[in-house]
Formats: structure tokens, sequence, C-alpha cells
């Protein structure tokens, strides 16, 4: 079907336990975060989360809905250690398979390709390949290299934010930087895509952005249009990020320390609750850019 | 008497690390290393490629520190994080210049955890981010603004996080061509890996500072190169520098922002 308009809940719904779960996003940058707060509202566990990590992966590590996580890093930049997910390391509560950031996008492409891998010279002479139990593979060529298999990160589901959408899938991605969305889409067996706005026909409204279309509508499964949707995190040009969001919820990682007690300030019962409690979207509109 | 920083006499130093005729893209990563690469650029190596610190590539190194979000430089190129990879890390076009967690002899660097296990680490840092493919593919060079034996570790790093030059990490057909390890720059010296099989050595002290103060503050041994004192920064090096840093973030980098002499700051 072309019309792809979903809800957050009904696009939850569509997840299950123990699935791959890619994450579009850089840190604290274009994260769907309005789709992971609908998944902590949610039952939803034992999930592997692929990820250049930020908040999203903090507050999924401390809700205890991941099983694995494969990163990079996970950071807020301003904030560079994100205090929740280093709980969760530090409490050894969940596995993970590190990896360079290079070597990630290498295996959303193998992904997307339909490769078992792709071969790479990253991670060798680090402890990245044992660690990871990452194979090694010889070019059959006369050069005889010996690389990483760098193994194909298949997503059963990616979720991306994008600034704008139309209901056949049609998304046009904004900002300096869209990072490896276009990656995270193509190599998910189904994308979930939420939008700042959901317009009817891409083609009607803004014709002259066909070119910020990064990814093809075949990648996309649902819309759902959510304004603030990257809050507490940057939506380049919509809008920067919330640094004050950002350090509550690094110190409460400190005092009282206990997701449970602090998950409603972060999260919310619903998301029209969520944005109202910081200002609602007058007030997540004017955060300022950040400056590098 | 100079009336340079320490801090300064760090970026003039770095800024020596980035010297090149080659066009390839000068990442610095801090405040130091990235004020080191931009004067690079507006001195002695006008050829280097740099970033705006976001995906836009500028001719003219962006200032560091708060500004308005439409002072922005007028960018002359795009490279955006897909682009980095395809046209910067794997094609060997770029040095960095960043400040790991730890450093070892072979110039191994950990940014990932240390202690405990990889399962179940005494503390969790950033992960390894882009140090593996780094190493592998262009040259780098590192700032430490503490130079410590907690930083130049003896023995090993606790996660190897980017490859340097131990023997018993490499896998045997392995291409380990690319690694290309120049300069390390502390608040006490200048290093590089000039020694008997790629082995650190102090190249330059900085003012005040002896060899055995540097060898008592590592935790391998050092060898000792010619020795020379870091060069202070002139008068035009100080005007860039002051700049492209209006906000002093500089004199933030090292405790007391001590000056570049070190009997003149004691």
């Amino acid at each position: 079907m072309l019309d792809k308009r979903m809800t957050a809940a009904e696009i939850v719904a569509n997840l299950h336990d123990g699935m791959t779960l890619g994450i579009g996003g850089w840190g604290p940058r274009r994260k769907p975060m309005a789709l992971v707060r609908e998944i902590m509202r949610s039952p939803l566990k034992d999930l592997t989360i692929v990820a250049y990590g930020g908040a999203d992966v903090g507050m999924l590590c401390a809700a205890g809905k991941v099983k694995k996580l494969v990163f990079a890093f996970v950071s807020l930049d301003a904030i560079p250690l994100e205090p929740w997910f280093r709980k969760a390391r530090e409490a050894g509560s969940i596995e993970v398979l590190e990896l360079d950031e290079g070597m990630l996008q290498w295996g959303l492409k193998a992904a997307a390709f339909g490769l078992p891998f792709l071969p790479t010279r990253v991670g060798l002479g680090t402890d990245l390949a044992e660690l990871g139990g990452l194979k090694l593979v010889q070019s059959p060529y006369e050069d005889g290299e010996t690389l990483i298999a760098m193994p194909a990160l298949k997503l059963d589901a990616a979720l991306i934010h994008v600034n704008r959408a139309d209901w056949r899938g049609n998304v046009q991605l904004f900002g300096p930087d869209t990072y490896y969305d276009q990656w995270f889409a193509r190599a998910a067996a189904r994308s979930f895509v939420s939008c700042e706005e959901l317009v009817d026909r891409m083609e009607d409204h803004y014709p002259d952005d066909a070119r910020f279309n990064e990814f093809e509508r075949c990648f996309v499964s649902s819309v759902v249009e959510m304004k603030g949707g990257a809050h507490p995190g940057s939506m380049p040009p919509a809008y920067g990020w919330d640094m004050k969001a950002f350090r509550d919820y690094a110190a409460a990682a400190k005092e009282p320390g206990d997701w449970a007690q602090v998950a409603d300030r972060f999260v919310g019962a619903d998301e029209q609750g969520y944005m109202d409690s910081v200002g609602g979207m007058e007030s997540v509109a004017k955060l300022p850019m950040p400056v590098f | 008497m100079s009336s340079a920083t320490l801090a300064e006499l760090c970026i003039f130093a770095a800024s020596e690390a980035f010297r090149d005729t080659r066009e390839i893209i000068a990442t610095g990563v801090g405040p130091v290393p990235r004020l080191g690469a931009s004067l690079a650029k507006l001195t002695h190596s006008p050829s280097l490629m740099m970033t705006d610190g976001e995906a836009f590539l500028v001719e003219q190194p962006v200032p560091i520190g708060p500004r308005g979000y439409d002072d922005r430089p007028k960018s002359a190129g795009y490279l955006p994080f897909s682009r980095f990879f395809d046209a910067a890390v794997w094609t060997g076009r770029r040095h960095a210049m960043v400040t790991p967690t730890q450093i070892d002899r072979f110039g191994q660097t950990n940014l990932s955890y240390l202690g405990g296990t990889h399962r179940q680490p005494k503390t969790q840092m950033l992960g390894v981010r882009g140090f593996p493919g780094n190493s592998v593919y262009h040259p780098n060079s590192m700032f430490v603004p503490v130079h410590s034996p907690r930083v130049f570790v003896a023995g090993e790093v606790d996660m190897v996080s980017s490859a340097g030059y131990n023997p018993a990490k490499r896998v045997a057909g392995g291409n380990y061509g690319g690694i290309d390890l120049r300069r390390i720059i502390t608040n006490l010296c200048v290093m590089d890996f000039g020694g008997k099989d790629h082995a650190v050595r102090v190249i330059s002290l900085h003012p005040g500072v002896t060899f055995a103060e540097v060898q008592a503050a590592t935790g391998f041994p050092l060898e000792q190169g010619a020795l020379a004192e870091t060069p202070l920064p002139d008068a035009e090096a100080l005007a860039i520098i002051a700049r492209l840093d209006p906000h002093n973030v500089r004199a933030t980098v090292i405790a007391g922002n001590p000056d570049a002499v070190k009997e003149k700051a004691a």
C-alpha cells in the first residue's frame, strides 16, 4: 500500500522482542527520539541496537531494553561520556560489538547490498577483531592480502527522523550532515520514519528540494509526523539541541541514578505530554543551533 | 623573555606536526590541535584542507569558541561524514591530531575503556570511534595536556583502539604500510616515533624541562633525540592564534595556564 502513514504506537506495534534495530542520527543529532520514547513506553525488550549512539542508546540501556549494542561510540557531544550508557557497560548488563565508525557503515553497506561481508583493512592491529569475533579473509588475487571480513549488519528495522516526508515515503533531509541515515534505511528490512513535517505530495510542495531525498521511498515502510521528534537532540535547521535537558538527564544518572525513578521526566506517559513538559514545539523551535 | 603561554607553545609545536605540502585534510580534535592545524594552514602549509568542525570544507580556518550561528564562514566545499571515509580516511588523505586516554610504547592508543574486561569495563569511555581506521590509513599525531604515566602507560594500553607498531599485533599477510605515527606534543616536550623499531623518542624539550622529568612522567623507557628546545611561537604566530581563539579557550587547556618558559612560571 502506498499510503505509509502510521501512528507512533502502530510503528512500535510492528516491532518485536529480540529484533535488530538500527537507529539513525549521530550522537545527539537528528535522532528519532520520539520513536525511541514510544519504545520506552512499550514492553519491547531484548533488542540488538545498531547506532552511532547518543541519548537513544543511553535511555534504551537504562531501561533494560538492550540485549546487545553494536556501536563505535556513545556520546552527547557537549557531554562527552553518555552517563546511562556508561552505567550499563560498567554493570556488565549489555553485550556489545564494538566497531570503528567507518567499519560500522561498511557493515550497513554490506547488508544493503545483500552481501555476507565486505573486506576491510580497518581493525587490523587493534583489539576489535578478537573482541568482536571478526573473521579474516584473504584476497583471492595476486596480492593475497589478509583483511578483516566485516559482517553485514542486517537490520530487522531502522528508525530514522527526517525533516520532511510525504505519505508515500518520499523524504527530504536537511542540515549540514545526514550522517548514515541512508545506509540505515537501505540496510533494514523495514524503515520507520518520523518527520518534522508531513505533506501530501512532495512534488506539489517542494519540487526544488528533490535533491535532498537522501534515500528512496522503496526503503521507507512507514511515516509519522512528529514535530520536535529529535528533542532533546538537534535537528538542523529546525532546532538545536537542548543542553539543559541533557544536563538534567546526565545529572539524574548520578542522583538518584535509578532510571525507574526518573523515566517519566525523560519519556513521559505520551508524546504530547512529553512535548508539553519541555515547553511544546514553540520552545523547541527556539533552541539555538550549536556552533563548532 | 617570551610572553607566550605553554598552551601557545604547544599550538605552535602542533602546527609543525601538520607541516605538509600535500592536499590532505588536517583534523585537530580539541582546542590545541585545532588551533595548531589552523596555524599551519595560515602559515607554512597552505595546501592543507580542513572543515568547519562539521561538514563543510573551508579555506579560512574557523575560530574556536562561542560565536553567532550566522557568523559561520563561507564554505568552499563539502565533506559530510559519509564522504569523510570515502574521500579522506580510507584514501589516506588526512592527518589527525587527537588526545587518547592511554598511549603505550608501541604508539597503540586507547579511547574505549579502562580496567575490568571488555564485557564489564571498570570505566567506560567513548568507544573506539574512528581510531582503528585512522590508524591504518593516514598519518596521526597526538596532543597530551598532562604528561603522566597514567597516559603514557607501562606495558600495553587496556584496549588497543588504534594500531601502532606492536609486532605482536600483526596478522600475517596484513597490510600495515599505512601506519604512520608522527608527533606527540605534551605539556613537557615533543616526541616522535623515530627511535629503534619506532620507539618513542623525545625530540625537543619545552623551555626549562629536563629529559629526566619527561622520563619520570612516562611509564616506558624513552629514547633521546637531538634534544633541541621546543621553539617559542613568534609574534606572527601569536597574533594568528589570538585571532583564531578570541575567547582565550586555550588558557583552559593546561592547568593554571602556565608560561611557556618553565622557570618563569615557577
